[in-house]
């Protein structure tokens, strides 16, 4: 790619079920990821219950998605973010989120889990290094 | 495109662009008819794809695009076969699209 790569970092902050907003972002990342751009995805506030792990929406008549976002790292996902305040206001910890594992494309190295949990310090200075953040 | 195909005596639904309408419809015979539409024969290459596909969807919820699936395929099924040439040249319509209707999944996300 002789093109400039931009850094992207996408924000989910809203719960999973209830509103169109989770499922389509996931959409937008997975398809902005075609592009070959440095892609970075946060979770905060609501958002963070997208990564929760055992959802079953069946009741609700939604499609369970939360598997699709184990699929970040084939998609070349290589940052995934998740706000530790808003984990901790909403009584959860890292222990109840997916892993989402990850593969360097150049050197094959696996990484078990890319999930990192930031404080809002990281977050800001994250935000303020992307060139295009995208909020849902 | 007609909006169902008929598979063993059963119309199922279709989409306009010959994907099933519901997954659930799903049995090999389909990717039999929907090959036959396609002029293609398959083979026991093209079946360990189709089959591939409905494990990734099972575990993932999505069908893969293209470059997602290429690199799975080689790390599943070895390296001689995660390359577009190999794909291409069983699946000539596009190795995600065409695959994936075949195995009764939608048309892979992140195809553009």
């Amino acid at each position: 790619m002789s093109e400039t790569v931009k850094q992207f970092l996408y924000l989910n902050r809203k719960a999973p079920y209830g509103t169109i907003y989770a499922w389509e972002a996931l959409e937008v990342v997975l398809i902005g990821a075609a592009f070959d751009q440095d892609v970075g995805v946060m979770f905060l506030d609501d958002g963070v219950y997208q990564l929760v792990k055992g959802q079953d929406p069946r009741e609700i008549g939604m499609k369970n998605f939360s598997p699709t976002f184990r699929t970040l790292g084939d998609y070349e996902v290589g940052r995934i973010y998740v706000d530790g305040e808003s984990l901790a206001a909403r009584g959860l910890t890292r222990e109840d989120l997916v892993e989402i594992a990850w593969e360097d494309p150049e050197t094959e190295e696996e990484v078990d889990n890319i999930v990192e949990v930031v404080d809002r310090t990281r977050a800001r200075a994250l935000m303020d290094e992307a060139d295009v953040v995208f909020s849902f | 495109m007609s909006d169902t195909i008929e598979v063993d005596g059963k119309q199922l639904a279709v989409d306009e662009e010959g994907y099933l309408a519901d997954l659930n419809d799903w049995v090999p015979a389909v990717a039999d008819v929907m090959a036959k539409q396609d002029n293609l024969e398959l083979s026991e290459e093209h079946w360990d794809i189709i089959n591939f596909l409905r494990e990734y969807y099972e575990e993932y919820q999505i069908a893969p695009a293209v470059r997602v699936l290429t690199k799975a395929v080689g790390k599943k099924l070895g390296k001689e076969k995660g390359n577009s040439k190999y794909l291409y040249s069983l699946f000539p319509y596009g190795p995600a699209k065409q695959a994936c209707r075949f195995a009764g999944l939608p048309k892979p996300t992140g195809c553009v």
